[in-house]
């Protein structure tokens, strides 16, 4: 709590010298905030931080189930391969990435590789002069672009969604599923009406689990996305480094808090209005 | 030649992801000890060792990534460190900063090997706080077969879609508004209004066609043929043309940046005279050389170069041509205030697109 403290007392400071703040007490760093390419900056974030968020979340929940039905002793390795890469660093893992996603890196040698094959085919049955594929194969570029930078947050976040969906799934009671069944209900009418709603909280801890991290990352922008794609993390770093700016790196940090704050009260008022209403069922 | 992690690629990856070293307040209070913070491989093989056992000091060792780490660790009070490598421009900051202690020339002798062009740096005056450790140029790295006869202006990277989606910029704000300040003819430190806004519309009309602003692996990008043109210190190119003979270097003429690394004295340290002992150290004429040879950096050292082969003296990477150095200048601290607006518009530059 200390160091946050300082952090909120620095947020209302001005640096009175290149190694002194001082706090007055102005609001100018935040007022600052709210500059036209901060607020550029913070919509990309946000919108980076959503669809990487929802991602996780589709990928996550059948990973989850396959996880949560599987038997027991598949169930311990099939969680040992979720938490595998958790015992390299970050660093590592995202420069993993890059030398998988580069524009000569091995997905795009895959690709490559696909391409010739299915070109050769067409070929093959006659079609080859039609050029349904281009002239030439044109690698996908990854890094750099949006694109790439939600796909490293996946990387990175994925885990943290399986997690949780699996640990609701888990101790969901199967009975309500063979009853939603039936009772008439389809396989989709009983995921969407039954099972998603049963696993809800597992899925709403996993959306904040991978959304609060995502909101602040700075390495995957900076190493997927070249410099290019740029979050509102990036600007926070600069602060604290070449621009030497502590009141504004603060305050910055401190709205990025806020966010959190107020996602986690949501939350708490969804529990509370979810037990009000079972209370009442 | 090895292929090494060059001193500001291989920290900056362990301070992203927040690891750091710290020092806790006056643990190396000893008096047979020096606390020297540089550069990660910016030393010789064996300077550390030999001066250790010429002297009896023992050396406590720690490395930075780059100079805003260096100062931000200072900024909140010298943690014990005796010795330090800030470039020009933070030397000058921390002087405004009144971080630095003046230098006892007579605890210095080999002071007199250094080139006199040296001793009178606009970032410090008469060289009262500083001792000049490594110099070299910021330019373009560029691939010969890929690029079109020789690269020789700034155009080609910062005012063209010639090499599109084939450039790397760097991720310094200064550097890269500074290189444009040098293509449009202006001195890289004459910081207007006028002329920041003209540098920031070049680069955000010029972004489409960069693929990355590079966090100091630019070299990197260019030996694995992800581009073809990257803005760079010459000592990073220099590592990947050992690799790969394809690889040039040129300061446009135009003129690039002037670096300098100089070995100062942080207020706070506590084993002042050992400071000075591993200073001169540093100056001596072979240990100067066994710096160079290792790694790779131009030496102001007269005694070290007369050590030195020709394949060093003559490096056009190493010691760039009379022409692109005259054009070319040192970076002077800009003041508080352009720090922040140099801010700003990186903000803005990053924002674009």
């Amino acid at each position: 709590m200390v160091p946050l403290g300082i952090i909120f007392m620095y947020s209302f400071g001005e640096n009175v010298s290149l190694v002194e703040v001082k706090t007055t007490w102005t609001f100018d760093n935040y007022k600052r905030i709210f500059e036209p390419e901060l607020m550029t900056l913070l919509w990309r974030t946000l919108w980076i931080s959503i669809l990487a968020t929802a991602i996780c979340i589709v990928v996550a929940f059948p990973v989850a189930l396959v996880i949560a039905t599987a038997s027991p002793s598949s169930k311990a390795w099939l969680l040992l391969l979720i938490m595998l890469p958790f015992w390299t660093n970050l660093l590592i893992r995202t420069y993993s990435l890059l030398n998988i996603l580069g524009t000569r890196g091995r997905l795009n040698e895959l690709l490559g590789w696909i391409w010739l094959r299915t070109n050769d085919f067409l070929t093959f049955v006659g079609a080859g002069d039609l050029g349904l594929l281009g002239a030439k194969f044109v690698p996908i570029k990854f890094l750099g672009t949006p694109g790439g930078v939600v796909l490293g947050i996946v990387y990175v976040s994925l885990p943290f969604a399986i997690l949780p969906i699996y640990s609701a799934l888990e101790r969901m009671d199967t009975s309500y599923l063979e009853a939603s069944m039936d009772l008439g209900a389809g396989q989709l009418q009983t995921f969407f009406r039954i099972l998603v709603p049963l696993a809800m909280p597992g899925i709403l801890t996993a959306f904040i689990i991978t959304f609060i991290p995502a909101l602040g990352q700075f390495l995957t922008p900076e190493l997927l996305g070249r410099g290019q794609v740029d979050m509102i993390a990036n600007v926070i770093q600069r602060q604290f480094k070449g621009a030497n700016d502590w009141p504004f790196g603060s305050a910055l940090s401190l709205m990025l808090l806020y966010v959190t704050f107020i996602l986690l009260a949501l939350r708490a008022f969804g529990d509370a209005a979810r037990s009000k209403r079972e209370a009442n069922l | 030649m090895s292929i090494r992690i060059n001193r500001r690629q291989f920290l900056t990856g362990t301070a992203a992801v927040g690891v750091s070293f710290t020092l806790p307040n006056g643990v190396f209070a000893d008096a047979g000890k020096v606390n020297f913070y540089n550069w990660d491989t910016y030393i010789g093989e064996n300077t550390i060792s030999e001066f250790e056992s010429a002297t009896g000091i023992k050396v406590q060792y720690d490395l930075y990534a780059d100079n805003d780490e260096l100062f931000a660790k200072l900024k909140g009070g010298n943690p014990g460190y005796d010795l330090i490598i800030p470039s020009g421009d933070y030397i000058e900051q921390m002087l405004d900063a009144d971080m630095l202690l003046p230098l006892d020339m007579s605890k210095i002798p080999n002071a007199k090997n250094i080139d006199p062009a040296f001793m009178n740096p606009s970032f410090d005056p008469g060289r009262k706080y500083s001792l000049p450790y490594m110099w070299g140029t910021i330019g373009i790295g560029y691939r010969k077969s890929a690029v079109d006869g020789e690269i020789t202006s700034w155009a080609d990277m910062l005012d063209s879609d010639k090499y599109a989606g084939r450039i790397a910029l760097m991720n310094e704000s200064k550097t890269v508004l500074q290189m444009a300040l040098k293509y449009m003819g202006k001195s890289l430190n004459d910081w207007t209004d006028e002329n920041l806004a003209a540098a920031e519309a070049l680069l955000i009309k010029q972004k489409p066609h960069v693929t990355a602003f590079a966090q100091d692996n630019g070299q990197d990008l260019l030996l694995a043929g992800e581009v073809d043109l990257a803005m760079e210190w010459n000592g990073d190119i220099l590592q990947v043309m050992e690799e790969d003979d394809d690889i040039g270097y040129v300061v446009p003429k135009e003129g690039g940046l002037l670096w300098e690394d100089a070995v100062c004295i942080p207020k706070g340290g506590e084993n002042f005279d050992n400071a000075h002992a591993m200073i001169n150290h540093l100056m001596d004429g072979a240990v100067g050389a066994g710096i160079a040879s290792f790694i790779n950096y131009a030496t102001p050292n007269k005694a070290a170069q007369a050590l030195m082969d020709k394949d060093y003296l003559e490096n056009p990477a190493i010691f760039p041509s009379e022409e692109s150095t005259s054009a070319s200048e040192a970076s002077v601290y800009a003041g508080a205030e352009w720090v922040r607006k140099i801010d700003e518009s990186w903000t803005r530059i990053k924002a674009a697109g």
